[in-house]
Parts: structure tokens; sequence; C-alpha cells
């Protein structure tokens, strides 16, 4: 299978890969596939007073398409409020990254993360509150 | 050093091969107008005497590498087409006796789904389990033969992870029970020496292409003493003594007869330095931490080394190899995600089986082309598992067995 040049590009390079601290309040951490899968994705959000993610790493175990959809997904949803994070969806990835039918559940898998992340954010905060 | 390499590295070498010059050379001579090029099934005039000749020399070829008879030698079109003829011509012929037929979960596809289509015509089949390092356990297989079992079928060099199933205790096995016993050849014919006039085998498939010759030709032994029988698959001009018709394909036959006939005189010298090469791979790899040999390391053909690297998945790992041609035991890129089902049976687990990768060395890999890829394969691994959620929870002591995952 020939991947497309933007897959091929976030593969390579791979933006903000890393852990944030799992257990800060700010913090909100999806985890999200399985090994038996073939794919396990890891997405953390950081989010400051205003309700805006300042920060965001991942780390994904899968093929190249799922690598390119998290690290994705990282540069978008920098900056936006999780109001907004939380609208994007499956479809976008795929057509930016020009994915395959065969590599669509990568896009979902990534939806799937930042939503996770969100309400792991969400529980700390109102847990908290 | 890398740059005495030429890229990209062909590392392929089970899936096939390139067909060596010395074969291709003999080849081009049997096909044009002035050279070689008659039916050999033609008895009227020279065209077709010559072509026959060159057809009987490629068959005491063929022969010799494993000490056959040449009459034994039935040409088809690929071990393919030879595992069908075998299994579905001995349990047509012998339907009578019973209509049962062992084979193992991990053979060829050519076997497995030859047996879905003999399952499908009334036929009860046993894939029996091997165990965790490969092999057949031998009184699971005397076991599994029955009063109405007719044909055993097991392939002597597994094509995934290069093991070496016994032979000589099988087919002891099967003439106690008299049950007739195929072995499919295609991985082991000039790799390991195969002795027809010792081994208890009644059938036994063989592939030009693994051995640097031509795809498109293959052969079936079907022995004479005692004598075995098939049923046609094939039919039309009684070729090959009824057991597969359709016109030789001469200089596919001269092709394959070549190749056998290298594989005789270099099989020896051969095997030392592919083995050398492969165990310089392994040791290479091997310094990584978490990785695996899939199958036993001892019972195992020179050229083949099928590893799993742990926590890094094998299409991504494959994706990172771009100038090295490997395969990976990981189907994903077949859209159906499903880990190897030879890895699977073995009891590797899926993540194990998912980062799989098979390199298979073979005449035209150098000693250069296996420290860059122990290089590459090294590097991208230690990258992978930067990215890899799995190796950070391995790394802080988590037991991935235990985590619950939201499967999707």
């Amino acid at each position: 299978m020939s991947y497309g040049k933007k897959v091929l590009d976030h593969y390579e390079n791979p933006r903000n890969v890393g852990s944030l601290d799992k257990d800060a309040p700010n913090v909100g951490t999806g985890m999200v596939g399985a090994p038996a899968c073939g794919d396990v994705m890891k997405l953390q959000i950081k989010v400051n007073d205003d309700g805006v993610i300042e920060d965001a790493r991942f780390k994904t175990y899968g093929c190249g398409s799922a690598i390119a959809s998290s690290s994705l997904l990282t540069e978008w949803v920098r900056g936006k409020t999780l109001d907004e994070a939380s609208k994007i969806k499956n479809i976008e990835i795929v057509e930016e990254l020009s994915l395959p039918p065969v590599k669509i559940h990568c896009s979902v898998l990534a939806e799937d993360a930042i939503k996770a992340a969100i309400k792991d954010y969400n529980d700390k905060q109102s847990g908290a509150g | 050093m890398a740059n005495e390499v030429k890229l990209p590295i062909y590392l392929d070498y089970s899936a096939t091969t390139p067909v060596d010059e010395r074969v291709a050379g003999k080849m081009m001579r049997y096909m044009k107008m002035g050279d070689v090029f008659g039916n050999p099934a033609s008895r009227s005039h020279s065209f077709g005497w010559q072509s026959e000749k060159a057809v009987d020399e490629a068959r005491q070829q063929v022969a010799a590498l494993v000490n056959a008879d040449p009459r034994e030698i039935v040409w088809t079109s690929g071990a393919t087409e030879s595992d069908n003829l075998a299994i579905k011509g001995a349990a047509h012929f012998y339907g009578k006796r019973g209509k049962h037929v062992v084979t193992v979960k991990t053979e060829h596809k050519a076997v497995l789904d030859t047996c879905r289509q003999l399952e499908k015509e009334g036929f009860e089949v046993t894939y029996l389990e091997p165990q965790d390092n490969g092999l057949l356990d031998l009184d699971a297989v005397s076991q599994a033969l029955r009063d109405d079992t007719t044909v055993l079928s097991v392939m002597h060099v597994n094509n995934e992870i290069g093991v070496i199933q016994d032979l000589t205790a099988l087919g002891e096995i099967a003439r106690e029970k008299g049950v007739i016993f195929h072995v499919d050849a295609a991985q082991s014919a000039g790799k390991v020496p195969i002795d027809l006039q010792r081994l208890p085998v009644d059938l036994m498939s063989f592939s030009a292409h693994k051995i640097y010759g031509p795809k498109g030709i293959g052969a079936l032994y079907v022995r004479r003493k005692p004598r075995v029988r098939v049923e046609a698959q094939m039919h039309g001009g009684g070729h090959e003594r009824g057991m597969r018709s359709g016109t030789l394909a001469t200089h596919q036959i001269v092709g394959m007869g070549e190749a056998f006939d290298i594989a005789s005189k270099e099989i020896a010298n051969e095997n030392e330095r592919i083995l050398s090469l492969r165990n310089r791979l392994w040791e290479g790899l091997n310094q990584l931490e978490e990785v695996y040999c899939n199958g036993d390391l001892e019972q195992r053909v020179a050229g083949n080394l099928n590893a799993s690297f742990n926590f890094v998945e094998g299409e991504s790992l494959i994706m990172s190899l771009k100038n090295i041609a490997v395969s990976s035991g990981s189907a994903c890129t077949s859209a159906s995600l499903e880990p190897s089902y030879v890895l699977r049976a073995l009891g590797r687990n899926d993540e194990l089986a998912h980062s799989s990768i098979r390199f298979s060395i073979g005449r035209y890999t150098t000693a250069a082309e296996v420290d860059y890829t122990v290089d590459l394969v090294k590097e991208s691994v230690i990258r992978l598992r930067e990215l890899s959620p799995l190796w950070e929870m391995y790394q802080d002591g988590v037991d991935l067995e235990k985590v619950e995952w939201a499967t999707h």
C-alpha cells in the first residue's frame, strides 16, 4: 500500500509527541483502542482557565495512518476551546490526510481519543469543583 | 558502509526469488524460431522431439535434487496446483476407503483452502494445532489419524516462520496407519536436503520460483513404489500420464530443471553462507530489548528469521523500513486487520503477532545489506517505541495483560 504525502510527513515528523502529567487537574487523558486490534492512541490535553487547550500531546501504537491521524489532531486542537475541539469530525481527518477506506478506522479512533480526553478533563473538573 | 549498499534491499526471498541468470539464459533458448520451441507432445517431427528431450532432462534434474525417479515427477503450474492435485486428487481417489483428511493450522492457504473445499464436498478435516515453537507434537498426529483417514498433509518448511517438520517421524506414523502422506516442500526444496528414497513421503509439492527459477511452474512428486494414485484435477490431452493435462511449458520446465540442478550443486555452500548471515541479522536485532524470534530457532531453514518487536506495530515498522523489502505477519495492509494466523496458532498474543516481521535471506544477500538492515531496524524500533503508549506503560511497570482496553 502506498501512503499519501501528508501521512508520510506526519509519520516521519510527528508533531507533539509526548506525555503530560495525567494526574494534573488541568490535564485530560484519552486512551482508546486495544493492542489486539493493532492500534492504541493516547491523547492528552492541557486546558487553561479560559477553557482553551494550550497544549496537546500524543503517543500512538499503530500503523502510519493512525500515527498521522493523532499527530494531526494535536495540531488542530491546540488553541481551540473544548467546545470547538469536541466538534472535530473524523471525516475532516480523512479528507486532510487523504486516508483510503481501509484506514478510516484510524480517524475514528482519533476522534474517539479527543472526546475521551475532553471527558476525562470535564470529569476531573466536576469532581474537583 | 551505507554507500556500499544498493537500495532497496531485497529480504523477501520466501515470497519469491529473482531468476538466476544461468536459468534465465537457458530459458531464452527454448522459445524462438531457430531455437527449441516445439510442442513436447508432437511425436511426428524433430521440433517436438527436441522439446521432449529438454523436458526429460529437466525432469531428471528436478528428480535428482530430491533423489526421486524422473517418472515420479508431474509438472504443474506451481506449488498451489501441486497441493490441489495431491490433496484433492488423493482424497477423491481413495474416497471409498474413507473421507477424513488431517492437516495443520499453520499450513499455506493452498493447503487450507483445498481442505475447506473438501469439507464442502462432504469430507471431514482435522486441523492440528502446532506446539508453541511451530513444530508438531507427534503423539497428537498419531491420535488424529483414524481408520477412515486417507490423507495427512504437512508442510516441510513453514513459509512464515521457517520451522522444519520431522518428515521421517511423520511419514512413519502415516505408513503405520496406511495414510497417504503429502508434503508441501515449496519452501524447503534446495534449502533442506530431501531424499525421497529414504523419506516415507507419498506426494510432495515443489515450486520453481522459490529457488531462483521462473514463476508459473512447479511439480508434484507421486511415489511409484508403493504406488500412489491421484485423480486428475485438470482434464484434457492426457499429459503427464493422465494426472495433469495441458501442453507442457518447455521454457518454464527447462528453467525449473536448471534451477534445481544449480541447487543440487550449491546447496551445501549456500546454506552455510546464508545461515551465517541469518545469525548475523539475529544477533544484531537481538541487541534490542523485547525482541522475540517466532518459531524454533534450531529446527529452522537457514534463510528465515521471523521476529516480533514488542510494543511496535508491524505495519508502521515496515513503513519505516521503506528501503528494505520484508513482509509483515500482520495482515493489516490487507484490510482484514487480522494478525497472522500462523503466529496466532503458535499461541503468540495479539501484540506480538501484530509486531512481527519476516526477513528472508537468499542467494544475493550480502553482509553489508544485513548490517544496513540491523542499523535501520534498531533505529526505527527505538523511534517508534518513543511514540508508543504501550512501551511507555511497559517502562512504567504496567502489566498490559491486565489493562481493560476500550476495544472499538
